[in-house]
């Protein structure tokens, strides 16, 4: 582990892909019902968890996050019949392919939240920020290009993802 | 008028690119009457300095084919880019790394720890390892340096077109060439090579199901193939959906899945990722065990996903700790 997983002002950047029918209206619920959970969540909204392409997960990645969690609808709810199934053999796929790379499974979570699982929103969420903060920040290497020399941390590139 | 001028290269690739180009067979000798090769050093003998004392921009264009892991290659690279005003990726490992591009899942270091020292059949009892400089009887020999990564062309220099292929197919450097020389080129940066999934012009398409279930996935060595179905509906990690076309179904053909050598489609950034979504389409499971289970006939998805594009991936390899 390097020195800046244990800095004390780690904050980790995690972004998540809801699908609008349940996780994406239970983060709502859990706001207009004032349970509070931690800030470190960017929500991004999908229409199905079924349109999570691989490479969004990538792209976060790349662009900084240290954690990508995806919600969709329970096994049988899905309004597309089987898009969370899709990302379900998705997302597993996926943290084989991650660990090859080194990238722990943990950083990429699935987890299925009914519209009115506003406490599930809220407990996974503390639960992932915990774990990311055990983990610490994903540093990538990079193979230097034109645009970046390997030591830039991902954060501050720019220009580099097309 | 003079003849327009030509080079071809290689840096970290295996030699294949280069047989390719002698495939042309007879097809090359129109290229050869009607250009001039001054720089090919797998076939003819040209020298380094040869190129040093041309004025840049005299070679009309280059061929440079493997990816660049050395210091040396990074070298040749920027001289010819300096030389050439058209600088082509050719081959799989120019354009995105490649197979050496696969080395890239671990760091140079371990790289030189286990292949001077971890092998079995290495007997190395001094711990020797590649130095840049070596002491011979008071003679200073040197190597180029091992870099941390392997590199494409365009993480290196700027590049103008890419060929793309593990080797390039015939017909796409016949259509590169006549391209060049009629002046017929697309924007810059194009990959020249139709853009449209090999599904598209693969001689199985009809047998493949709108909706695959794939239940088992096998390798090529573990069953009787069919030489008329489509390989991924039965069961072989085909990679057809989510590669380019151009290579007319070369492996297909051959009665073997396509690896994706031609790379992505220009609509997507990060082959692996596409290759992965198309894979995960294909099965039939719905319950995180049965996914598991069926996972395991993929054996490494890093390798298989990734098998030309390491190096031009996204994420490419965690920093060590
Ligand atoms: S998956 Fe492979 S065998 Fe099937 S149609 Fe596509 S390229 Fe052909
Ligand atoms: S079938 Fe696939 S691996 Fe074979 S030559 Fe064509 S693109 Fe390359
Ligand atoms: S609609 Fe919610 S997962 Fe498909």
């Amino acid at each position: 582990m390097s020195d800046k997983n244990s800095s004390p002002g780690y904050e980790p950047r995690i972004v998540a892909f809801f699908c609008t029918w349940c996780t994406y209206t239970a983060a709502d619920l859990a706001g207009t019902s004032r349970m509070t959970y931690a800030p470190n969540i960017r929500v991004v909204r999908l229409m199905c968890s079924g349109r999570m392409d691989p490479q969004f997960v990538l792209k976060a990645f790349r662009e900084g996050a240290d954690g990508i969690l995806i919600g969709g609808c329970h096994p049988g709810d899905c309004h597309y019949q089987e898009g969370n199934y899709k990302a379900l053999r998705r997302v597993t796929l996926l943290q084989t392919m991650l660990a090859s790379m080194g990238i722990e499974k943990e950083r990429l979570r699935l987890e299925w939240i009914s519209a009115s699982e506003g406490d599930k929103v809220q407990r996974v969420t503390n639960e992932m920020v915990e774990q990311i903060r055990k983990l610490g920040p994903l540093q990538l290497s990079l193979p230097p290009t034109l645009l970046m020399a390997e030591d830039t941390p991902v954060a501050e590139m720019e220009g580099v993802v097309p | 008028m003079s003849k327009p001028k030509v080079g071809f290269y290689w840096c970290a690739s295996c030699g294949g690119c280069e047989e390719a180009v002698v495939d042309l067979a007879e097809g090359i000798l129109p290229v050869v009457e009607a250009v001039d090769i001054v720089f090919w050093p797998v076939a003819l003998d040209f020298k380094r300095s040869d190129i040093e004392a041309m004025a840049d921009g005299e070679i009309t264009v280059c061929f440079l084919n493997g990816a660049i892991r050395t210091s040396e290659q990074e070298e040749m690279a920027e001289l010819l880019r300096q030389k050439s005003q058209l600088l082509i990726a050719f081959g799989s490992c120019a354009h995105m790394g490649g197979i050496p591009g696969l080395a890239n899942f671990y760091t140079g270091e371990s790289i030189f720890e286990r292949v001077y020292r971890e092998v079995p059949t290495v007997v190395n009892p001094d711990n020797v390892t590649p130095q840049t400089e070596t002491q011979v009887d008071g003679t200073v020999l040197t190597l180029p340096t091992f870099r941390e990564s392997v590199r494409t062309l365009d993480q290196t220099v700027d590049v103008d077109y890419y060929l793309p292929g593990c080797p390039p197919p015939v017909n796409l450097i016949v259509g590169a060439v006549t391209a060049i020389l009629e002046g017929n080129l697309p924007p810059k940066g194009t990959v020249l090579a139709p853009d449209k999934a090999l599904c598209d012009e693969c001689p199985r398409k009809e047998t493949k199901p709108e909706e695959l279930a794939i239940q088992e996935y096998k390798r090529p060595h573990q069953l009787l193939i069919d030489q008329e179905e489509c390989l991924l509906s039965q069961g072989l990690l085909c990679m057809g959906p989510a590669t380019r076309s151009g290579c007319e179904a070369t492996c297909i053909n051959g009665n073997m899945p396509c690896t994706g050598c031609l790379g992505p489609t220009s609509r997507v950034t990060d082959y692996g990722a596409k290759a992965l979504s198309a894979i995960a389409s294909s099965l039939d499971a719905k319950d995180e065990e049965a996914i598991l289970h069926l996972m395991e006939g993929i054996v490494d998805p890093g390798g298989t996903f990734y098998r030309y594009s390491l190096p031009a991936s996204l994420l490419h390899r965690r920093r060590p700790a």
